[in-house]
């Protein structure tokens, strides 16, 4: 999402009259951490993150994990980079975490209008 | 006066108490890492103010936090973006990626099926007494790694996990973790771990081989009562000034080894349950030795309601009850096994902490007891430092 106006990229690049090769393939994606992984990495509710193309799961893990190291390990494991059991990914008020990683995430994710969710799914403690 | 500083994990966060020399009135801090828990907590003998701990959850997994100012505040090292990046710009370790060297390999699981190796969580960090940035850390699926950078990167002492015997050890109902690590203070390169289920080991050379150290431990549960491993030995101790002579808790007996873990014999004597996890020695007799007797195997509380420390000063064998200050009824209550610790001041205080959240100090080498606090989560771990003015 443009911050300045809070327009699409897709809308940014249609006003602009843009046009392939030079679209823009950068895109703010936000993320929605839980409680525990915000106090780790000492960031709000949501962080916002500069994600290229192709927008998937495993592209914006690879930018949170760039932007904030100390979450290496807590949300996907560390060699594997397979999902930690006890968390689930939501976009676009679906649970995505069965789907490939490089599956493209839904449109509202990519446009910024929802944050992909990380969520701790399993209660008890 | 000496100060003392205990540091306590608990399955809800570290807590960091303080007192004086008289070891009465105590200053809690925390928690620290609220929500997670914090298996282990310990300082730095050549920098007190260093200190380690191992936070981890079922949800997120394994993080290693150090302070550098006696835990006022924490940081995880090796995890900002700065420190991820050699000089050259290449990405180097993360100080909560714990990787078994190789191909890790299987042991075996409950039923005797090979079982891959899979790292869950650290469940005891033993700093270097020589070198503030050296800590090993004991973990589960067992295995010693030891960081040389304060903690941010780690690399497995891989020969103890392929020990001859590695690839038949099993897990306890609390997973095949390493929770104990001794340094022989006159020789640092002599070290010994404990395993659960797995036993006693020892290396002469700083990690790099190991031998088992269980000859004359019984246990009944195993099809071969005296194999050389699968004993459940849940924790051992020893006293610097006689790194030959440890004692050990185990999966019922407690035991003595005075040829630095070849050979074991009983010294349970009198205790009304051999059963237990925590056993410390005197700061200042190696014959003065303690444990905390639970119920059974099965009924991991204190046996009829009462929370009993037992002393014996004739390393085992002859064993009292020390009771001054402690709850003796409606007591039910367990210590685990890393949750025990003394200090060093001339009158040696002893400490423990419970599943049922009390810590509790004893100024007098066990002779009376006071609670330091009785409403912590769940205890998991208590070590104390001994701090000059």
């Amino acid at each position: 999402m443009n911050s300045i106006n809070n327009e699409s990229s897709n809308e940014t690049i249609a006003r602009l009259g843009i046009s392939s090769p030079e679209r823009i393939d950068r895109f703010m994606i936000r993320v929605a951490l839980p409680y525990h992984l915000r106090n780790l990495a000492q960031v709000g509710k949501e962080v916002e993150l500069h994600v290229e193309s192709p927008v998937c799961v495993a592209t914006v893990l690879d930018a949170l994990e760039t932007a904030h190291p100390v979450l290496r390990g807590t949300i996907r494991e560390h060699e594997s980079h397979k999902r930690r059991a006890f968390l689930r990914f939501f976009a676009a008020g679906e649970d995505i975490s069965l789907e490939p990683p490089d599956q493209a995430l839904p449109a509202s994710i990519v446009d910024g209008k929802e944050p992909l969710m990380v969520v701790g799914a399993i209660a008890g403690g | 006066m000496s100060r003392v500083r205990v540091l306590v994990g608990t399955k809800k966060g570290a807590f960091v108490c303080t007192a004086d020399g008289s070891r009465k009135d105590w200053k809690i801090e925390g928690p620290h890492f609220g929500g997670w828990e914090i298996y282990h907590v310990k300082g730095s003998p050549v920098d007190p103010n260093r200190l380690f701990a191992s936070q981890s959850s079922g949800w997120f997994g394994q993080i290693v936090q150090r302070s550098d100012d006696g835990g006022k505040t924490w940081t995880p090292p090796g995890s900002s973006a700065e420190e991820l990046k050699s000089p050259e710009g290449w990405p180097q370790g993360e100080s909560n990626k714990f990787v078994y060297e190789g191909e890790a390999g299987t042991h075996r699981w409950y039923d005797g099926t090979p079982h891959p190796w899979e790292f869950k969580r650290v469940w005891h960090l033993e700093p270097s007494l020589t070198d503030p940035d050296t800590v090993f850390a004991g973990v589960e699926d067992a295995a010693m790694f030891r960081s040389q950078d304060g903690g941010r990167t780690w690399s497995e002492l891989s020969g103890l996990r392929k020990h001859a015997t590695g690839q038949d050890w099993q897990p306890g109902a609390g997973g095949m973790c390493l929770h104990t690590i001794l340094i022989d203070p006159s020789a640092p390169d002599r070290m010994w771990v404990a395993i659960s289920a797995a036993g006693c080991f020892r290396t002469e050379d700083g990690g790099v081989t190991w031998k088992s150290a269980n000859k004359g431990l019984i246990s009944e549960f195993m099809p071969v009562p005296d194999a050389e491993v699968g004993h459940c030995v849940h924790r051992i101790a020893q006293h610097g000034s006689r790194p030959n002579t440890l004692y050990m808790q185990k999966h019922w007996d407690v035991m003595r080894s005075d040829d630095a873990g070849d050979t074991w014999h009983e010294v349970s004597g009198n205790l009304p349950s051999d059963f237990g996890f925590p056993i410390d020695v005197h700061a200042h007799d190696p014959e003065t030795v303690y444990v905390v007797p639970i119920k059974s195997d099965s009924e991991h509380y204190v046996p009829e309601g009462k929370l009993r420390v037992y002393r014996s000063r004739t390393g085992g064998n002859e064993w009292e009850a020390l009771t001054n200050g402690l709850p003796q009824e409606n007591c039910y209550v367990n210590i685990l096994r890393d949750a025990m610790a003394v200090d060093s001041l001339d009158d040696c205080g002893i400490y423990f902490g419970t599943t049922g959240g009390q810590v509790y100090v004893s100024p007098d080498g066990g002779d009376h007891w006071s609670a330091i606090g009785e409403h912590f989560p769940s205890v998991l771990s208590v070590e104390v430092q001994t701090l000059a003015d």
